[in-house]
């Protein structure tokens, strides 16, 4: 990748008016897909709190209790639910992106976008109960 | 960096698969039900025979690594699209995807440790 600024010839540089910084809060939908965006750091967030109980867990009960009693902190606590709700609207919207990005074709006919969606919301709800039978029996 | 761009597009829509049908539940779980008392948390001794599972230390892996180059590559582009920071691509792309890397490094490690 190069930082030079590739200049096609003969030509001049069209004019391009500066976008500001904020053009998504000028509608509802441009500030939705920022917030889509913005998802993605949730996302990491946490990942890092699951390394982290890894970690704490390979360390020890001592460090797995403290590990418990950090997520009980009212930090932690804010910090869980604002990124319950980003991780949620996430997975709504990538679910209902999933037909726009996967074309499935069954016997030369498209299978429509609902029942894609419907398959993605039914193994969520599969997937989800499986995971807290395991973690809650455990 | 153009030849590796399906790989990582590749990387960031499994990781956002993963992370849509596996993480609310999870987080719901370990970030919301446990820290208030709703539902018990596991004990260390249960977490710790499940983590050692050969099956569980792949899923974990997956469910920790791939997400991150989901974040990697969807932040990268909020950086350029929402902060214009065009000027600076090949440092974000190198912090962004050096990060995760430097996470999947981690999980790999902690998971090979435990065993």
């Amino acid at each position: 990748m190069s930082a030079e600024p590739h200049y096609t010839l003969y030509h001049p540089r069209w004019y391009r008016r500066r976008v500001s910084v904020w053009w998504w809060l000028r509608k509802w939908s441009y500030a939705g897909f920022v917030l889509r965006e913005l998802t993605s750091v949730f996302v990491a967030f946490f990942a890092v709190v699951f390394l982290w109980q890894l970690w704490a867990v390979a360390q020890g009960p001592e460090a797995y209790t403290q590990f418990l009693a950090r997520l009980k902190t009212p930090l932690f606590f804010v910090l869980d639910t604002v990124a319950f709700l980003f991780v949620l609207f996430h997975a709504v919207t990538w679910f209902n992106l999933t037909p726009k990005a996967m074309v499935v074709r069954l016997r030369g006919t498209r299978v429509p976008d609902a029942v894609i969606i419907g398959l993605n919301y039914a193994a969520w709800l599969v997937l989800s109960g499986a995971v807290a039978f395991v973690l809650l029996r455990a | 960096m153009e030849r590796i761009t399906p790989l990582l597009w590749l990387l960031f829509s499994a990781g956002g698969t993963v992370a849509a049908l596996l993480f609310p539940v999870h987080l719901l779980l370990t970030g919301l039900a446990f820290p208030t008392g709703w539902l018990e948390a596991p004990s260390h001794g249960s977490l710790h025979r499940l983590m050692t599972h050969p099956v569980v230390g792949v899923y974990l892996f997956v469910l920790i690594s791939l997400p991150l180059f989901h974040w990697a590559h969807r932040f990268r582009y909020t950086l350029y699209d929402g902060l214009q920071l065009t000027h600076l691509t090949a440092l974000i792309a190198v912090l962004c995807y050096g990060a995760a890397l430097l996470g999947t490094a981690m999980t790999a490690y902690l998971l090979w440790s435990i065993r």
